[in-house]
């Protein structure tokens, strides 16, 4: 019982790692590319000289860090569980943007806010996996 | 060009996910610590598909940057996450998860949620 509580609590933490993670690393990355004068999707090698501004390196650096988080998470929950429990990254997202970079937040975020955080705690309270470990596409829990 | 970027974005996102979880639960539990972290770069040097997600994600990954560039991000973010529902048919048609009533209506909420933030 005890070690399927510490189960739980370590898939959430990863859960809340990786959503961290993942909306600061976008934050940066979305700071750091608006400050550069070329369009990346016309010019390919603008890529490589984007990764020298600090804000992008400092988003690329996160967001590698979060893959590895989602994939730790991967490896002890569903497909179908970490897709919303780390949705709440989403609202986080538009928050980010608007404390950050002074996007406009409507009520219809505030009211997509709650939906997301419904749907998230509702999907938390399921099996965080329905497959056993070392066999994917086998049915455990008829 | 915006809906090309989301469009490429979604589809290189979903293989990803599904290589992912399928060579991850077959890997077994993982952690993040100092160690944790170089058994996992161990494993996805073990493993071709963990490889190829990896290339899909990177796809995904310059779409998606290509894409904050051009579009608030409160627009990207959500409008990036039409890979959810497509991900959820095939994790039950592929992957074989059980997706009981609870969880589908939870997934119906977070798309709810996420449709209403892109608007």
């Amino acid at each position: 019982m005890n070690l399927r509580r510490e189960h739980l609590l370590r898939t959430y933490l990863l859960v809340l790692l990786f959503v961290a993670l993942r909306s600061f690393g976008n934050l940066a990355l979305a700071w750091g590319t608006r400050r550069l004068p070329q369009t990346l999707s016309v010019h390919a090698a603008a890529y490589l000289w984007s990764m020298l501004d600090p804000f992008v390196a400092a988003g690329i650096v996160l967001l590698i860090l979060s893959l590895f988080t989602r994939m730790a998470l991967l490896s002890v929950a569903d497909l179908s569980f970490v897709l919303p429990t780390t949705a709440v990254g989403y609202p986080l997202a538009a928050v980010i943007g608007w404390f950050f970079l002074k996007e406009r937040v409507s009520t219809g975020h505030w009211i997509a806010t709650l939906l997301i955080f419904a749907g998230t705690a509702l999907v938390g309270t399921t099996p965080r996996s329905t497959t056993p470990a070392g066999s994917p596409g086998a049915e455990s829990s008829k | 060009m915006k809906w090309t970027l989301v469009g490429i974005n979604i589809v290189s996102t979903v293989v990803s996910d599904l290589l992912q979880s399928h060579e991850l639960k077959q890997a077994g539990a993982q952690s993040v610590d100092a160690r944790g972290l170089v058994r996992l770069v161990r494993i996805i040097a073990a493993r071709r598909y963990l490889i190829l997600s990896i290339v899909f994600l990177a796809v995904s990954f310059f779409a998606f940057m290509a894409l904050v560039q051009s579009a608030p991000l409160s627009f990207a973010v959500p409008a990036s996450a039409g890979s959810f529902l497509l991900e959820t048919v095939l994790a039950r048609l592929v992957l074989h998860e059980r997706i009981g009533g609870r969880r589908a209506a939870g997934h119906l909420l977070v798309l709810a949620g996420i449709l209403l933030l892109a608007r």
